[in-house]
């Protein structure tokens, strides 16, 4: 059985310009041990469903949650209040974007540990306090038994972050969510922390659920990946096939339109046009088809759900054309070829036009 | 911390000058009636008056009073005598000052009491019925003039004049003793003025209150808080609450500083011997001597709690360093 | 040929003041510490560096939004280091920067239209409303926008929208330098492909010299010729792109370029990265002699916490500070554009 299991998980917020569906329809599972990459842009929804795994959606009046989350078995939507919030922080703990306003600027951080810890556990303070020390040597920060005394303000960027992680393993979690853990951080710190949690997955055996918009970050740290696009999983597959043989547009699109130190210089960034679309209106039938450069009629109206690629059980994805021509398109498009140019040579019948460019 | 003490206290100093020398110089360009003729009584001769302004030593160059006052402050701590009844104007701030302090001191306890707690659950259930009717009635005791609504209580709730009979109404306070020494026979006095006083701060101090929680209830370290585990109560308060306090402190030092440099309006309704009531009266008597110790107390007060307000604001948040 | 730009020891010390009234110097944020190079007209140059290395104040300093402590900024052979603001506004014309946020860098209560023709009335080439408004217009649609919609307010725009905002209104009165400071970093990554080629495809319409500060090494390698790579206020390695990418000689550059990662699994299980220990020193106190010498691999002590390493020409031709630049071998392990 899986450690965690999400299934068709919904998140809806109702709000004065109508329902925006920010999770419509998210299934997937995490196994101990095992580390899973959450790959989306803002308004993917990326963020809102492992906000509603750690029950932090609840404290939204206006969020209507659907679905299954199981942790062990034990379904989490169904959980009370008080029963979720003896989870999170011990069973489940997650990491956040920014680490200095993510820690209480008045507060020590030592202080802020030892919370953490004795909210979970019946220890004494003194206790804790050792055991927060402990964590800030396994996070590696020097001379943790003096700096257990400082405020966050008085650490940089990369030290506060593993503050954060210190403070999110102290209790030993079978999973941790980092949401976007570098984003906010220098390149060379970037790198420290992404080794740090690589790390610390193979020491503490932690589940982790990375989320971000870095495909070089999931590359380097996660088992597998699920793509997601405007609230949905569009693509979920280990990581090596998501790289090398990716079988949704979307993700053709994310990785044409990146710039890569290893591709050769002269290679054309490949846009994807258009924009995300708004969560209150989503298009009509697969929500990716305004901005798809092989859209076809029939994808207005129908609405693809994520099923397994023929021959390969482990890789799913929410895609109308057929598993052939996606895997022909994406050849070309490795190539070097360009779109439209690929989707003419695959020979898509021409019902609908490519979408046009930008925002026009 | 030390050197920038002690360098605020040479600044007060400094201040305190100016602002001596500013009420000096204003007292002489205004035109208000002249003391020695005031002094002088009914039918003042020119003589007398003569007599009276060299007994003042108003007769003196400006530069050359003001000097002489300066060295009397310095070398005897004497504020000079007033012109009115030539009473030591030492003595008569010294007699009304605890007047003030007990009606601003118990104002600043029943505004706290009510404002922090109705700001706290205001924000807590922010858009309900309690958060609606809380700041509505806020919006009527910040709107109502402090006279006003002092009149208003008494003609409501005194138990001399008022429909019902509950508090003592004004001219009650104690001739002889104030809160300190009498407290029993003073303190029920003083409920309706600081009822009266509190109303509008509290109204103040609880908007102010809830906008600073909500904004901090939104902060990723509440998140965090949450994701922790804490409890949710530990999450408003320690975490939320405890930063949303910080601003409040300054505004308090500052409220109070100004409170008790006399609360005039609540001192005049309510018939109560404070510092207020001695510097209005001492400014339509042209008493100067009076009117430069009250103004020099209540600046000395306002500068003394900025600096203590200061101080504190460096213990509540670790990232301010002196 | 002349390059456009010639910048010489420019310096730029931010001082901290304490103290109430008589406001006393206590230190100073060495912001910019002595850099020189040029930029040559047509080129895309890029400055690259983590937080704090002065990439920010130097572009500030090369369009003189700010004024330099010590130093000069020679604009095609004039001196702009210290002129006044009467005599930069012609220069104006010539130089403008597109800023990073584009939620924050537009003003939010005038419509995009008059954002986008403010520079026609500022240097007084336009004052015809209906002329220029067709100006705007015609910008507009060079940068990707729908000319319809000349009377909207910012926040109806996305991020990548405003960022061509700010593009056209940079590109108004047709500049011979455009500074991006950091222009795509705050969007999405699909946005960002589509801001970059539109640099690229507007350098190229109006002949644009381009310099592109940004932290993120793809970018950068994606859009310019040559790079400087900045720490702590000095120009530590400066190469032309082949160079910097293929061998890095500067240990701060390998390190920049191992770290970032890499969407390729298997590159990113083969490669050694080099992970820096300890974090960036404060631009307050700086260390001596090589700044980096705190946190390099390759630190020799004696040597280079005592003397400075001089910007000399390196094996292969980068321009490097070092007294041990990386080898060819120690740049396979770790750097995944090496030359095979």
């Amino acid at each position: 059985m899986a450690l965690l299991e999400v299934r068709d998980l919904k998140v809806h917020f109702n709000t004065d310009d109508g329902v925006v569906k920010a999770v419509d329809g998210v299934s997937y599972s995490v196994d101990r041990g095992q580390a899973l990459g959450i790959v989306g842009e803002s308004g993917s929804g990326k963020s809102v469903s492992s906000l509603t795994v750690m029950g932090l959606t609840r404290f939204f009046s206006n969020a209507q949650i659907s679905g299954e989350i199981l942790l062990d078995g034990k379904d989490l939507l169904a959980a009370s209040d008080e029963e979720m919030r003896h989870l999170r922080g011990s069973e489940i703990s997650m990491i956040f974007q920014d680490p200095l306003s993510s820690l209480h600027p008045f507060y020590k951080i030592g202080d802020q540990l030892v919370e953490a810890i004795r909210t979970h556990r019946d220890v004494s303070r003194a206790q804790a306090l050792d055991r927060a020390v402990e964590m800030l040597g396994l996070v590696g920060i020097p001379e943790p038994r003096r700096r257990v005394d400082g405020f966050p303000h008085e650490f940089s960027g990369g030290m506060r972050q593993r503050v954060m992680i210190a403070m999110a393993l102290a209790n030993d979690p079978k999973l941790l969510i980092a949401d976007e853990p570098t984003t906010a951080l220098d390149v060379t710190v970037q790198a420290q922390i992404l080794e740090l949690i690589g790390r610390l997955q193979n020491e503490l055996d932690t589940a982790i659920v990375i989320i971000t918009h870095d495909l070089g970050v999931v590359a380097e740290v996660t088992d597998e990946i699920a793509v997601m696009y405007a609230g949905r999983i569009v693509e979920r597959a280990p990581t090596d096939t998501i790289f090398s043989a990716p079988e949704h547009p979307y993700t053709w699109g994310l990785l044409g339109s990146i710039a890569r130190l290893d591709a050769p210089r002269g290679d054309e960034l490949v846009p994807i046009p258009g924009r995300p679309p708004s969560l209150i209106n989503l298009p009509t039938g697969c929500s990716f088809h305004p901005r798809c450069p092989y859209v076809r009629e029939a994808h207005r109206r129908i609405d693809p759900s994520l099923e397994p690629v023929a021959g390969d059980s482990g890789h799913h994805v929410a895609c109308l054309l057929n598993t052939e021509t996606r895997k022909r398109l994406w050849r070309l498009l490795e190539a070097g070829t360009a779109p439209e140019e690929a989707r003419a040579q695959v020979g898509l019948e021409d019902d609908v036009a490519s979408p046009k460019e930008a925002s026009l | 911390m030390l050197t920038y003490i002690l360098r605020r206290l040479l600044w007060m100093i400094v201040l305190l000058l100016l602002i001596s020398m500013l009420t000096f110089v204003i007292f002489y360009l205004l035109p208000a009636a002249d003391p020695a003729v005031l002094r002088a009584g009914k039918q003042p001769t020119p003589e007398l008056v003569r007599s009276i302004r060299h007994e003042l030593g108003l007769d003196r160059s400006l530069p050359v009073q003001y000097w002489l006052y300066l060295k009397k402050i310095v070398l005897h701590f004497d504020f000079g005598r007033s012109y009115q009844n030539n009473v030591s104007v030492r003595s008569q701030i010294f007699d009304r000052a605890p007047n003030t302090a007990s009606l601003a001191l118990g104002g600043v306890v029943v505004w706290l009491l009510v404002g922090i707690p109705v700001g706290i659950i205001s924000a807590i259930k922010r858009g309900r019925w309690a958060d609606r009717i809380a700041m509505g009635s806020a919006l009527v005791a910040i709107s109502a003039p402090v006279y006003w609504l002092g009149l208003v209580g008494l003609y409501l709730f005194s138990k001399d004049l008022g429909l019902v009979h509950i508090f003592d109404g004004s001219g009650s306070y104690p001739d002889q003793g104030n809160l300190f020494t009498r407290p029993f026979a003073t303190a029920p006095t003083l409920f309706l003025p600081w009822i009266v006083l509190a109303a509008s701060f509290a109204a103040i101090y609880a908007r102010f209150l809830r906008g600073n929680l909500l904004e901090v209830m939104s902060e990723d370290y509440i998140r965090t808080a949450r994701a922790k585990g804490l409890p949710e109560r530990t999450v408003i308060f320690k975490h939320g609450v405890r930063s949303a306090i910080t601003p409040i402190v300054t505004i308090l030092g500052l409220d109070l500083g100004i409170l008790l440099g006399g609360a005039i309006l609540t001192e005049t309704v309510f018939n109560i011997p404070g510092i207020g009531r001695l510097a209005f009266d001492s400014i339509q008597k042209s008493d100067l001597p009076t009117v430069q110790g009250t103004v020099l107390l209540g600046a000395f007060f306002i500068i003394i709690l900025n600096l203590i307000v200061d101080i504190v604001y460096a213990f509540l948040d670790p990232r301010v360093r002196y | 040929m002349t390059p456009l730009i010639e910048v010489r020891d420019l310096v730029k010390h931010f001082p901290i003041r304490k103290g109430v009234v008589f406001q006393r110097q206590v230190g100073a944020v060495q912001a910019v510490d002595g850099i020189s190079f040029d930029i040559n007209e047509g080129e895309t140059l890029g400055i690259v560096g983590e937080s704090g290395c002065g990439k920010s104040t130097t572009a500030r300093l090369i369009t003189r939004l700010l004024e330099p402590t010590s130093g000069s900024i020679t604009y095609e052979g004039r001196d702009i280091s210290h002129l006044s603001r009467q005599e930069l506004k012609p220069l104006r014309r010539d130089m403008q920067v597109v800023f990073q946020d584009p939620y924050s860098s537009l003003n939010p209560r005038k419509t995009v239209g008059t954002i986008i023709g403010e520079p026609f009335v500022i240097h007084g080439i336009e004052y015809d409303t209906a002329k220029r408004k067709r100006l705007v217009q015609d910008l507009m649609e060079q940068v990707g926008l729908n000319p319809e919609h000349y009377n909207r307010l910012p926040f109806e725009f996305s991020g990548g929208q405003r960022q061509r905002i700010g593009v056209a209104r940079a590109i108004a009165l047709k500049p011979r330098l455009v500074v991006a400071d950091e222009p795509v970093s705050a969007l999405d990554v699909s946005i960002q492909a589509q801001i970059l080629n539109l640099l690229r495809d507007l350098q190229r319409e109006l002949g644009l010299t381009i310099v592109f500060i940004a932290h993120d090494l793809s970018v950068v390698r994606h859009m310019c010729d040559r790079v400087a790579v900045m720490y702590l206020g000095k120009i530590v390695e400066f190469a032309n792109n082949e160079q910097l990418y293929d061998h890095p000689r500067h240990p701060y550059s390998g390190a920049l370029l191992s770290a970032v990662p890499v969407p390729d699994p298997r590159l990113a299980r083969e490669k050694h990265r080099q992970v820096l220990v300890g974090d960036v020193p404060s631009p307050t106190n700086p260390p001596p002699a090589c700044r980096f010498h705190t946190r390099c691999p390759k630190f020799v002590a004696g040597h280079c916490d005592v003397e400075e390493p001089l910007l000399e020409a390196k094996q292969g031709g980068n321009i490097a500070a070092c007294h041990y630049p990386l080898t060819d071998e120690e740049i396979a392990s770790r750097v995944p554009t090496a030359a095979a």
